[in-house]
């Protein structure tokens, strides 16, 4: 049933999705050598001009180029999406590798607190905390943390458990080896195949949540461009200029597709008992 | 049965306590405090006078004990005073709930329409052209975000007809042909990701049910396909379905807070992402907690709804 990498019915959607993340990471930090102009500077001249060879996207009604702030919004929606997964694989994973090997009480605290932390809609719990602590990047990125941690803290603590009672675990321990090392050199490799799934698949939402948040006008603040607050500003000019509109819209779809085809194929790759 | 009930309602309730002290923290770890916010930054005011209205709104006594006397107030009803309309602010937001409940329930109905016909042709067809297309659209369809997609509605309808207009919202029970023409983009803008999420489910839960033994015999002693499927096999491929439903909630309550700001409808969302907009935190509160606890009740009904489908999980 399991293949080998190049058999697998993962491999070819997990290489597409890994370029198309590729793609957007070099786009992004290329932005100031790629970008065709200057992403703030506004121009009364060219206000909604539409794409041509000096603004292959067209430009917004402030007459800024759209490519370029594509560009550098970019930026701002990996580095938040970015950070805000590690946020949440650090605090949910360890969390997770806590409860299932220590158990008792520590496992059941932190695991009722997960509970309470995906009883809140992700949207509408990263909106409240976002509401309350003031829109700054650092919010932004804590507050998705926050809202993706239960998933990672599950994640882990399956795996735990599941790799806890068997032999070379518990021959690890009996050496004498520290509870600390056994977790980080026994345990840690065997959970970090869900661990990298649950990642990539986060990554995704975590997209999906700044652009929301942003669109909302509760992310990323303007003039800092970021693909949710530009579709924000093009809905009210739309109509005369799609191209403020479809062109954000599609910078989201295409990279929250790169991070699904990358999670998708790596399940497949990694976790045989979805071979169907 | 009636064990297993009781369990489930049991685990419920440190979750909701949970919640509640997280709305409350929430508001009450404001940097600048709710007096502040009541007054506004504009008005001048000696540390005499603060303390003074600290007092009178309960704000100086330990935190504990005000957590107390809210979650008190909260169990009779009374859910506090809105700081812009001086309102109670629980029926301001039972108000807007049908409206909310509609879009979460049309795009519900809409993507399990959507997706039970193709999921279950993607797994019957497994490995052919149809499965691959089904993948890949299941795959646009959980990236495109909804309210992209509901801009882009908007946008093409504007392009079709220059003078169409969404309409203004109108109840159900007073139009019901006028409420589901202003319904319809919203639940579809909802609905397409999470049809997306159904469909990939449905198609794996059939694969995996079609290679039990029981299909196998039910195919050996000469059931025609079309009845192994459908009798056979769909039937327990289904039922998992309920806890993705359960699951997905989350997704549709956030969502129509996004949806509604995009097509103006006064649910619930747009409620709270107005009174965030004034620092109107009571409403804030108020919303948040009300949304959050639907969320929970909605996964214990999902629960006991999957207890009465399948007796495995009375009786394992």
């Amino acid at each position: 049933m399991r293949g080998g990498v190049l058999r697998s019915r993962g491999a070819p959607l997990a290489a597409a999705g890994a370029l198309i993340v590729a793609a957007y990471v070099l786009l992004a930090a290329g932005a100031p050598v790629l970008a065709p102009a200057d992403p703030f500077q506004m121009a009364p001249q060219t206000l909604l001009a539409p794409p041509s060879r000096a603004h292959p996207c067209g430009t917004d009604q402030f007459g800024r180029d759209v490519l370029s702030r594509l560009l550098y919004g970019a930026r701002i929606s990996l580095g938040v999406a970015f950070a805000s997964t590690a946020f949440a694989l650090g605090a949910g994973g360890t969390a997770g590798m806590l409860a299932g090997y220590a158990g008792g009480a520590l496992d059941h605290v932190l695991m009722r607190a997960m509970d309470v932390i995906f009883a809140f809609p992700a949207v509408l719990l990263a909106l409240a905390i976002m509401a309350v602590a003031g829109t700054t990047v650092g919010t932004v990125v804590v507050a998705i943390g926050i809202v993706y941690t239960p998933q990672f803290a599950r994640v882990s603590r399956a795996g735990v458990l599941a790799v806890r009672g068997l032999e070379y675990v518990e021959a690890a321990g009996a050496l004498g080896a520290t509870p600390a090392r056994v977790l980080v050199r026994h345990v840690l490799p065997n959970i970090t195949a869900p661990l990298t799934v649950q990642t990539s698949l986060t990554l995704s939402l975590a997209i999906l949540t700044e652009s929301a948040l942003s669109f909302l006008g509760l992310g990323t603040q303007p003039p800092t461009p970021s693909w949710g607050n530009m579709l924000a500003e093009a809905r009210r000019v739309m109509v005369t200029a799609p191209w403020t509109a479809v062109a954000p819209g599609a910078a989201i779809a295409l990279v929250v597709l790169g991070f699904n085809l990358l999670g998708d194929g790596l399940r497949d790759w990694l976790d045989p008992r979805l071979h169907l | 049965m009636r064990a297993y009930l009781l369990a489930r309602l049991l685990t419920a309730v440190p979750v909701l306590w949970g919640v509640s002290v997280v709305v409350f923290l929430l508001i009450h770890m404001l940097p600048a405090n709710a007096v502040q916010m009541f007054v506004g930054t504009q008005v001048d005011m000696t540390p005499a006078q603060l303390e003074e209205l600290r007092r009178l709104f309960g704000l100086a006594r330990p935190l504990p004990l005000q957590y107390v006397d809210w979650v008190g107030h909260l169990l009779r009803g009374d859910f506090g005073v809105s700081l812009r309309t001086s309102r109670p602010v629980l029926p301001d937001i039972l108000a807007r709930l049908p409206v909310s409940a509609e879009i979460t329930a049309l795009a519900l109905t809409l993507a399990l329409a959507l997706a039970l016909p193709v999921g279950v042709a993607a797994a019957v067809r497994r490995g052919s052209a149809v499965d691959a297309g089904v993948r890949v659209l299941g795959l646009l369809g959980l990236s495109v975000p909804n309210f992209w997609l509901a801009t882009m509605l908007l946008l093409l309808l504007s392009t079709v007809s220059p003078l169409a207009s969404i309409g203004v919202y109108v109840g159900f029970l007073a139009d019901p042909v006028r409420n589901l023409t202003v319904m319809a983009l919203p639940a579809l803008s909802l609905g397409v990701a999470l049809a997306a999420v159904f469909m990939r489910f449905v198609r794996s839960s059939l694969l995996e049910v079609l290679g039990q033994e029981y299909v196998r015999t039910a195919r050996a002693k000469g059931v025609r396909e079309r009845l192994v499927i459908t009798r056979h096999a769909l039937r327990n491929a289904l039922i998992p379905l309920i806890t993705v439903v359960g699951f997905q909630a989350g997704y549709l309550l956030g969502g129509t807070v996004v949806i509604e700001e995009v097509f103006a409808l006064p649910g619930m969302g747009r409620f709270v992402l107005t009174a965030i907009g004034q620092r109107d935190y009571p409403v804030v509160q108020g919303v948040v907690l009300v949304i959050a606890v639907l969320f929970v009740l909605i996964n214990l009904g999902v629960d006991v709804l999957y207890a009465l489908v399948d007796p495995r999980v009375r009786y394992g």
